[in-house]
C-alpha cells in the first residue's frame, strides 16, 4: 500500500500530474460515488424543458425537463467503465503478446506480427461502425472488447520493439545466463523497465476508447440507454437541441464533461514521466 | 574441463559477412587463469562469449567436460549455462535498474532451489556478498544499482555470477570502465575465487599491463583479426614475445615510468591500416603490417597455432621456423 | 611569460541533492609550448575544469570564482570575463579543444570538408579557398591524405583516423593552446601509439601549449614536461614529470602509482586505493582524502592542506605528512 501512496505523491509534484489526478480523481468520485448520494431523477416534467441554468437546475434542463446535472453526474460511469475496460483488454493483449514476440522471436513472432499488421491497417472507425451495426452490443463488456479488439496492435509493436531493445541489455543477458526462465525474463526483467511506457499507453488507451465510444453512441450504433455522456450528445443531436440557444448547456455540458475527463487523464500520463524513474527510488 | 575446438563465428552484415572468430582452440582446465588480449575487432568478445554459451558456433565445436554443448538440450544444456558465467564490462548496464541488490541475487537463489524462503535467502546473499568484499553486507541489500558506485556494482554482478556455483568465469573486459585506483582489488578478488573456489577465470581486456598481472601465474593469449596468434605463459609472453604482432603490441604501450617510456623502443609496422573483417588479407591476416614478411609464404598460407619450445604457442611461419630450428638438437 | 594563468577557479553545478563542487579552487600556469598533464580519475572534476577552461560548461553549471587568464600576445585577458563575442573570437584561434567525446560526436550526414568549412566560417574564416588550403595542409600535417579524408563521412574514418582530423580541426586557426581531453581512451594500443607520437609530433613542430586531462599516468610519463594530480576538484600535487613519477608526495598520487600495473621491469606489487572518491555534494572535513589515505593523522580531519613546496619550489604536494610519504617512497618506487 505505501507504493500507491508514494507513487500518487510522486506524481502530485508536477503541476501537470496534480491537475491529473485532481481530475481524474475528481471524475471517479463524480461518476461512482456522487450517485450513491444522489438519485436519479428521471421523472418527466413538460413544464420545463429546456430550461436555462438556474439555482435548480445548474445546467438547466433537457428536451424532457429532467435536470442535466444530474444526468452528467450518471453519465459517466458507463464512459468510464468501458474506457478502463477497453485499455485493460488491449494493453493486456499487447504486453503479453508484443514481449513474447520479441523474446521469442522466430515464426511466432512472424505470425503475432503478421496478425498485427492486418489489424492495423484495418480503418478503425469503419470497422467499428460495421461490427456495431450488425451486432448492436449492448453491454459494457462486449462495448470495451470490441474496442479493444482494434486497438492492442499499435501498442503491441511498440512493446515488441522496446522489448526488442531491452533483451540486449547485460542484465537481461546476465539473467538468460543464470537460467532464470522466460516468465522471470519477460516479467521480472524487461516489464517493470517498461512499466512508465505501459502505464503513459494505458491511459492514452482509455482516451481513444472515450472518443471511440461516444463516436459510436452518436451515430446511434449502441443502443445503450440511460444516463450517458455519449447518449445525451446523441440525444441533443436527434431531438434539435443544437438547433435552439435555449438548450445550448444541454449539448454543451456532456462535451465539457468529455473534454475535461481526456485532458485530466493526459494531465496524469505527463504527470507519471518521473514517478518510474529508478534514480528517484531510494533504499 | 571447457574447450573451444576450431570454432569460427560469422557474422552477415549488410556490407557482408564478417569472420569474427576463425578456426580458434583453446582449451582451460579447472582453475586455469587465463586473459584474452587483442584490439579491437581482433574477435575476444565475440571468443569470450562462445565460451560463455551465448552464441552459437557457425562451425566448430564447444566441448564442457568431454562433452559437445550445444548438441544436448534441456537439463544438460542448463546445467553448461550455470557452470560458465560472463561479468560484463559496463558497471552501469550490468545491473537492472529497478531491481535492488537483493531481487537480483536472489532471483537465481530461489530459481535453483539453494535457497528457501526470505531469510535463508538473506543468509546466503551475505556470505555472497562477503566473498565479494561488499562490507556490510546488510546496508546494501536494498540499494537500487543507481546509489552503488561503478566497482561496487562490479561486486555485485560478480556475486551474482557465484550464485549459480559456476566452474568457468569469462570477465569480459570486467576491469576496463572501473577507476583505475580500485582495480587491483577486483582483480584480486577474482584470482581469489580461483584460489578458493577453484574457478577458471578468462579475462579479456585490450590492456597489456593488466592482462600480465592477472595472468601471472598463467597464459595470455593474443589475438588478432578473428584468431590467436599466441598463447603463453605471461611473464615469456611479456619478456620475449614470439609473434611480430606481440612485440609491436609490448612496443607500444606506454608506461608509468618517463625514463622507460621515452626510451621504448617501438616495432616498426610496414602499415599503419587495419584491415576490415570484411575483406582479410590472404595468408597470414597480419602479413600487410608485419616486418618479417616473406612473399610467397605469408601471403598465401594461413599459419597455424603451432607448438614452440617452453610450453607456447603461436602462429607465425617465420617464428615457428626460427624458434624451433634453434631448438632442434644440432 | 605565462600563456595561461588559471587562479582560484571554482565550478559548481546544480543537481537534485544540492550543489555539486566539481572544481573546489584550482590554481595554474602553463607556459608557452609547455605541455602539462592533469591527472585524475572519476569525480576528480578534471573535464568540469577543461570545458570550464573555454567556458563550454554545461547549462547547469556555475563558476562561483575565480579567473582564468591569457596572454594572446598583446596583454594578459580573463577569460570568464568575456562578453559572447569575444569569447567567440578566442575560442579556436587561441584556444582549441579535443573532447573525448567527439569521436562519437560528429555528425554523421556531414562530410569531413563541410566540417572543416563550418568551423572556419564560425571563427572568421571567409574564404573557402583559405580554409581548403589550410585543411590540407593540416591533414597533411596529422598524416593523412586531405582528398580521401576531405571526401569522406565520419563513418568512414576510423577511430585514429578521427581523433586526426579533431586535432587538425583543432589547429586550424593556429591556437597557442590546445586542450584534449582523454585524447586515447577510446582509441587501440598501436591507434594510442600513433596519437602520442603525433601530439608529440606537432607541439614540437608547431610550438603550441597543451593541457590535456587523462585518468592514464602513462599518457602522462609519455608527453608531459609538468603533470598536476587532481583529487575531489583539487589540485593535490604538481611537479616535473620526473619528480612526480620519481619523488611523488602526495599520498594519492603514491596510490595511483602503486595501483597501476606495469608491463617492463618486474612485476611489483600492486595496491588498491581503499574507499571511493568523495561526495562532491558534501567533501568531507579537512583533507578531502583523509578517509583513503594511510598516512592520515587526527589533523588532517581538521585542516584542509595548501599546496606547499616540498623538495624544489616547482614542486609543491597539498599534505601536512609530505615527509612521511618522502620518507617511506624513498624506499620504495623506482
Amino acid at each position: 500500500m505505501s507504493g500507491i501512496a508514494t507513487t500518487l505523491r510522486a506524481i502530485a509534484r508536477t503541476p501537470a500530474g496534480l491537475l491529473g489526478l485532481v481530475g481524474v480523481g475528481g471524475f471517479i468520485a463524480l461518476a461512482y460515488l456522487v450517485p450513491l448520494i444522489v438519485p436519479l431523477q428521471n421523472a418527466v416534467d413538460v413544464a420545463n424543458l429546456y430550461r436555462p441554468p438556474s439555482f435548480a437546475h445548474p445546467f438547466g434542463t433537457d428536451f424532457q425537463g429532467r435536470d442535466v446535472l444530474n444526468q452528467i453526474v450518471y453519465g459517466g460511469r458507463d464512459i468510464l467503465n468501458i474506457a478502463f475496460l477497453a485499455a485493460f483488454f488491449s494493453t493486456a493483449i499487447a504486453v503479453a503478446f508484443g514481449s513474447l514476440a520479441a523474446t521469442v522471436g522466430g515464426r511466432a513472432d512472424a505470425a503475432i506480427l503478421a496478425v498485427a499488421d492486418v489489424v492495423l491497417t484495418v480503418p478503425h472507425l469503419i470497422v467499428l461502425i460495421v461490427v456495431a451495426a450488425i451486432f448492436r452490443p449492448d453491454g459494457v463488456l462486449f462495448i470495451a472488447l470490441l474496442l479493444a479488439s482494434l486497438q492492442w496492435a499499435g501498442l503491441l509493436r511498440q512493446i515488441r520493439a522496446q522489448t526488442l531493445s531491452l533483451k540486449e541489455r547485460e542484465y537481461v543477458e546476465a539473467a538468460r545466463a543464470l537460467d532464470l526462465g522466460l516468465f522471470h525474463v519477460i516479467f521480472r526483467e524487461m516489464l517493470p523497465n517498461m512499466a512508465s511506457y505501459v502505464a503513459i499507453h494505458f491511459i492514452f488507451a482509455m482516451t481513444a476508447a472515450v472518443y471511440a465510444q461516444v463516436g459510436l453512441i452518436v451515430l446511434g450504433l449502441v443502443p445503450l440507454s440511460g444516463a450517458n455522456w455519449g447518449v445525451m450528445l446523441y440525444l441533443a443531436q436527434s431531438q434539435g437541441a443544437i438547433y435552439f440557444s435555449d438548450s445550448f448547456w444541454y449539448v454543451l455540458s456532456p462535451i465539457l464533461a468529455i473534454v475535461l475527463f481526456q485532458l485530466s487523464l493526459v494531465a496524469l500520463a505527463s504527470g507519471l514521466e518521473d514517478v518510474f524513474n529508478p534514480r528517484l527510488r531510494t533504499a | 574441463m571447457i574447450e573451444l575446438d576450431r570454432v569460427t563465428r560469422t557474422f552477415s552484415t549488410p556490407g557482408g559477412t564478417i569472420t569474427a572468430v576463425s578456426e580458434v582452440s583453446l582449451a582451460f582446465g579447472a582453475g586455469e587463469v587465463m586473459c584474452l588480449v587483442g584490439e579491437s575487432g581482433c574477435g575476444k568478445t565475440t571468443t569470450g562469449r562462445l565460451l560463455a554459451g551465448l552464441l552459437r558456433p557457425s562451425s566448430g565445436r564447444l566441448l564442457f567436460d568431454g562433452g559437445d554443448v550445444w548438441a544436448t538440450r534441456g537439463a544438460d544444456l542448463g546445467r553448461f549455462r550455470r557452470g560458465v558465467q560472463l561479468v560484463h564490462q559496463d558497471p552501469y548496464a550490468s545491473l537492472n535498474p529497478v531491481r535492488t541488490v537483493y531481487d537480483t541475487l536472489s532471483a537465481p537463489l530461489f530459481r535453483h532451489g539453494k535457497a528457501r524462503g526470505h531469510d535463508g535467502a538473506v543468509r546466503l546473499i551475505r556470505a555472497l556478498l562477503e566473498r565479494v568484499g561488499l562490507t556490510p553486507p546488510d546496508d546494501l541489500l536494498p540499494k537500487y544499482p543507481h546509489q552503488l558506485s561503478g566497482g561496487q556494482r562490479q561486486r555485485v554482478a560478480i556475486a551474482r555470477a557465484l550464485t549459480v556455483d559456476p566452474r568457468v568465469i569469462v570477465a569480459d573486459e570486467a576491469v576496463s570502465m572501473v577507476d583505475v585506483s580500485i582495480r587491483v582489488t577486483l582483480l584480486d578478488l577474482l584470482l581469489g575465487l580461483r584460489d578458493e573456489l577453484g574457478v577458471t577465470i578468462v579475462l579479456i581486456t585490450h590492456d597489456l599491463a593488466v592482462a600480465r598481472y592477472f595472468a601471472r601465474h598463467g597464459r595470455i593469449g593474443v589475438m588478432y583479426l578473428g584468431r590467436v596468434v599466441e598463447l603463453a605463459p605471461a611473464e615469456r609472453l611479456v619478456a620475449d614475445p614470439a609473434h611480430p604482432y606481440t612485440a609491436a603490441l609490448i612496443g607500444a604501450v606506454p608506461e608509468a615510468d618517463p625514463a622507460v617510456t621515452r626510451a621504448k623502443r617501438r616495432v616498426p609496422l610496414r602499415g599503419t591500416e587495419i584491415p576490415s573483417l570484411l575483406a582479410l588479407p590472404p595468408g597470414c591476416a597480419f602479413h600487410p603490417r608485419c616486418p618479417l614478411f616473406e612473399a610467397g609464404l605469408c601471403d598465401v598460407l594461413v599459419p597455424a597455432v603451432l607448438p614452440i619450445p617452453s610450453e607456447r604457442e603461436v602462429a607465425c611461419h617465420v617464428a615457428v621456423r626460427e624458434r624451433t630450428r634453434v631448438a632442434a638438437p644440432a | 611569460m605565462t600563456l595561461l594563468s588559471v587562479r582560484d577557479l571554482a565550478i559548481e553545478y546544480a543537481s537534485r541533492r544540492g550543489a555539486v563542487q566539481a572544481v573546489r579552487g584550482v590554481s595554474f600556469d602553463v607556459a608557452p609550448g609547455e605541455i602539462v598533464a592533469i591527472i585524475g580519475e572519476s569525480g576528480s572534476g578534471k573535464t568540469s575544469l577543461a570545458v570550464g577552461l573555454i567556458r563550454l560548461t554545461p547549462r547547469n553549471a556555475r563558476t562561483t570564482r575565480g579567473e582564468v587568464l591569457f596572454d594572446d600576445g598583446i596583454a594578459p585577458r580573463d577569460v570568464l570575463e568575456m562578453d559572447r563575442e569575444t569569447l567567440r573570437r578566442f575560442r579556436w584561434r587561441h584556444a582549441a579543444m579535443v573532447f573525448q567525446s567527439a569521436l562519437s560526436s560528429f555528425n554523421p550526414v556531414i562530410d569531413i570538408w563541410s566540417q572543416f568549412l563550418d568551423t572556419g566560417r564560425a571563427h572568421g574564416m571567409s574564404d573557402p579557398r583559405a580554409v581548403r588550403e589550410r585543411a590540407s595542409e593540416l591533414l597533411r600535417v596529422v598524416h593523412l591524405d586531405p582528398d580521401r579524408v576531405l571526401r569522406a563521412y565520419p563513418h568512414m574514418l576510423s577511430g585514429g583516423m578521427k581523433q586526426r582530423v579533431l586535432i587538425a580541426l583543432a589547429l586550424l586557426l593556429g591556437p597557442r593552446l590546445l586542450i584534449l581531453d582523454e585524447p586515447t581512451t577510446a582509441l587501440d594500443i598501436l591507434t594510442q601509439r600513433q596519437i602520442i607520437d603525433l601530439l608529440r609530433e606537432l607541439r614540437d613542430r608547431l610550438g603550441f601549449a597543451m593541457v590535456f586531462i587523462s585518468h592514464d599516468l602513462s599518457l602522462a610519463a609519455e608527453l608531459a614536461d609538468r603533470v598536476l594530480t587532481m583529487y575531489a576538484g583539487r589540485i593535490v600535487e604538481e611537479a616535473s614529470v620526473s619528480d612526480l613519477f620519481y619523488r611523488p608526495r602526495h599520498p594519492y598520487t603514491v596510490g595511483l602509482m602503486r595501483a597501476v600495473p606495469r608491463l617492463s621491469g618486474e612485476p611489483g606489487a600492486l595496491a588498491s586505493i581503499p574507499g571511493s572518491p568523495p561526495d562532491l555534494v558534501r567533501p568531507p572535513s579537512g583533507c578531502a582524502y583523509h578517509p583513503r589515505c594511510p598516512f592520515a593523522i587526527d589533523r588532517c580531519r581538521a585542516v584542509d592542506p595548501a599546496l606547499v613546496a616540498v623538495d624544489t619550489p616547482a614542486h609543491t604536494a597539498a599534505c601536512i605528512r609530505w615527509d612521511a610519504v618522502a620518507a617511506e617512497v624513498g624506499a620504495r618506487i623506482a
